[in-house]
């Protein structure tokens, strides 16, 4: 039993590689169509980001850097095991800056730091289906996909406006892909919707127990769903990040006491590690006077708007406000 | 003030550093061979090699040790280890009639050709515990008898003799059997591939589900035709070689259910049948497995589908044990990102209704989505 632990570059075989690509070349092919592919069991858990980890094994190659985030940080638990499995497995570098990975694999959020071309984000998803808490049958929302039969979707949209005065859903928030698929783009929060709008950087999608691998290509019309006169918004924050003073990021609620004390931080950890190191950093510019700098509404936002140089309608861009 | 979430390296570390210990746990005891798994917790290995896919013992028992006796984390530790290895061939068909059988018993018929064989059985054991098994006490060797030459034909095919039950049914002569560790599974299925996937399925799932149709969700008067346990002969055809070239042999238990069947628009009234067939010695899976399969053929035999039971992908979506169990307990992973969003939303939502309760009684007339 001594040759139990010899595996291949990147835990998978090749032939499983090669499975993987194709059904990753299809997701690319028709971008936002659920690929089928044969999943395998993972040596960590159905739910602890194994479709992301068969993605990433099957598309990773010596030279690559990767970063692994979870909830925006690089520093909890299932991120550090995920980065130390690829450290162990495929012996590659691996990083927490953004900008210097060519791999990203993340669970729930987008970097704040713009993506570039040339860039991977991987996405680990629960459930990739976006019609499936209204239809729970497989076969059913497969025809309604290739009928492009959404109106279940803009009536359960409709309900919440109808009942809760706006759209109550606040992450897993559902998109439009090139005029044609309605897309899950995992539980990330709405707030990173418009980031994946013609992003630069290659995005994949992995559902390992779900066994369905989706794409989207770089330059990929991205639009969430909505109505005219209940435009799509993004989450925004009353306060600047506690650490770094940065607006217009994501922020996690920090509970500081037990008698209601909280603060707020970056979920992007890398992110607000990189602005506190550098403050007079062009790339905040000019915001990095810590908490309470600059006026919110004056102020333009993250970087990420230079990526939508072309909102495709006037919901998206809301965030900018 | 605030202490960011950092070391999760050494945290892991550590973590598994205290779980290896508190799996071996007090040091003057002596640990746990193989081989002592492998002898005298038979079943639940064959479980392990059951429901992890992967007929070997000696991983199993490795599994199970490794997993402190959880099972269903030692059947995902051979599924992820099975997963890794190359296929290089698809056996023959096993031949459950030509069974070396150590337990075959009949419910239908009080006699039948190869007799009924009780084997090494639970079912007529006084449940109560036995202080001289702690006491490590000796046990006697097993009567034995010179074999009977006589065959043990399978009941399904006796009672195919009389048209009264529906045969054993012929697939395409191009139907390649299917293979669900590697293709993804599209519903609705093809019964060979239904079968892999109950024959993996959780035992407790589908025990369950094999009960609720006897309690009336999508009954379907069953009776145990048959349920055998012995060993069976493996084959490979190599293409290089003009007859087949045996393996070794494993040990299976298959169970036959017949369930009465009055006829539909699409089938004449007879016996029909649900089929069950497992790793090693797991009387229960295989009976249970056989319940589901034969409530899961409800729309080929023209039956209304109304229980869970009869229903495919409610069936076999969920009967994966190692899916479930990792979707399940993911729920313990972070997530902070999303729980902020809903909370967010949550406040926002609560101020409104605050505001309005504080503000008195409104127009009732207004448009909902206003």
């Amino acid at each position: 039993m001594t040759d139990i632990a010899t595996y291949n570059f990147a835990y998978l075989d090749e032939q499983t590689k090669r499975m993987i690509r194709r059904a990753i070349l299809k997701g690319i092919a028709i971008p936002g169509y659920q690929v089928p592919f044969a999943s395998r069991e993972m040596p960590m858990p159905y739910g602890w980001g194994t479709g992301g980890v068969q993605v990433t094994a099957s598309i990773i190659g010596p030279d690559d850097v990767l970063k692994v985030i979870d909830q925006g940080a690089d520093d909890t638990t299932n991120a550090v095991s995920i980065r130390a499995f690829f450290r162990k497995v495929a012996n590659v570098a691996v990083t927490t800056d953004t900008a210097s990975a060519t791999i990203i694999q993340t669970r729930h959020r987008i970097p704040e730091h713009p993506l570039a071309a040339g860039q991977v984000l991987v996405f680990q998803v629960p459930i990739p289906e976006p019609l499936r808490f209204l239809e729970p049958r497989e076969t059913e929302t497969r025809k309604m996909h290739a009928l492009e039969e959404y109106g279940l979707m803009h009536v359960k949209l409709y309900e919440d406006i109808a009942r809760h005065g706006r759209i109550a859903t606040t992450y897993a928030y559902p998109v439009k892909v090139e005029g044609r698929y309605v897309m899950d783009p995992s539980p990330t929060p709405k707030f990173d919707n418009p980031k994946m709008h013609r992003s630069p950087a290659l995005q994949l999608f992995g559902a390992g127990r779900e066994k369905r691998i989706y794409a989207l290509p770089p330059f990929t019309d991205v639009v969430s769903l909505d109505f005219e006169d209940h435009p799509f918004e993004v989450q925004t924050f009353d306060q600047p990040c506690a650490l770094c003073g940065a607006e217009n990021v994501y922020l996690d609620e920090v509970i500081l006491d037990d008698h209601g004390g909280h603060m707020f931080v970056c979920s992007d950890t890398d992110h607000c590690e990189k602005r506190r190191a550098d403050p007079a950093s062009p790339l905040w510019e000019g915001r990095a006077g810590g908490a309470g700098a600059g006026d919110q509404a004056a102020t333009p936002a993250t970087p990420i708007p230079a990526l939508r140089a072309d909102p495709p309608h006037e919901g998206e861009g809301k965030e900018a406000q | 003030m605030y202490v960011a979430v950092k070391g999760g390296e050494a945290a892991i570390a550590n973590a598994h550093r205290l779980l290896a210990d508190r799996r071996r746990g007090d040091r003057s005891v002596p640990a746990l061979r193989l081989d002592q798994i492998v002898e005298q917790l038979a079943l639940g290995v064959d479980r392990v090699m059951s429901e992890g896919s992967l007929y070997d013992r000696e991983l199993a028992a490795l599994a199970v040790v490794q997993a402190r006796g959880d099972l269903i984390e030692a059947i995902f530790l051979v599924r992820a280890y099975r997963t890794t290895l190359p296929r290089f061939g698809y056996s023959n068909p096993v031949d459950t009639g030509a069974m070396r059988v150590e337990r075959r018993v009949s419910a239908t018929y009080k006699d039948l050709p190869g007799g009924q064989l009780l084997g090494p059985t639970f079912d007529y054991t006084h449940r109560l515990l036995d202080p001289e098994l702690a006491a490590g006490a000796d046990v006697a060797e097993p009567a034995r008898r010179e074999s009977e030459a006589e065959p043990m034909p399978r009941v399904s095919a006796i009672l195919a003799h009389e048209g009264l039950i529906e045969p054993d049914g012929d697939m395409p002569r191009d139907h390649v059997a299917g293979d669900i560790t590697r293709e993804p599974l599209e519903f609705p299925m093809a019964r060979d591939i239904r079968l892999q996937a109950l024959s993996r399925g959780d035992e407790g799932f589908l025990l369950a589900l094999g009960y609720s149709t006897q309690r009336g969700y999508a009954r379907n008067h069953p009776f145990v035709g048959e349920v055998r346990i012995g060993e069976v002969e493996l084959e490979l055809d190599v293409p290089e070689l003009p007859f087949a070239v045996p393996l070794g042999s494993i040990r299976v238990t298959e169970c036959q259910m017949v369930n009465q069947f009055k006829g539909s628009a699409k089938a004449p009234p007879q016996f029909t049948r649900g089929y069950g067939l497992v790793f090693g010695q797991s009387e229960r899976k295989a009976m249970a497995m056989a319940l589901c399969d034969r409530a899961l053929r409800a729309s080929e035999l023209g039956e209304d589908v109304v229980a869970a039971a009869q229903d495919e992908e409610f069936v076999i979506s969920h009967a994966d044990n190692v899916q479930a169990t990792g979707f399940v307990e993911h729920l313990k992973l972070p997530h902070y990102v999303d729980f902020q969003a809903e909370l967010d939303l949550v406040r926002r939502m609560r101020a409104e209704y605050d505001a309005r309760a504080n503000a008195g009684p409104v127009d009732e007339k207004r448009e909902a989505a206003e």
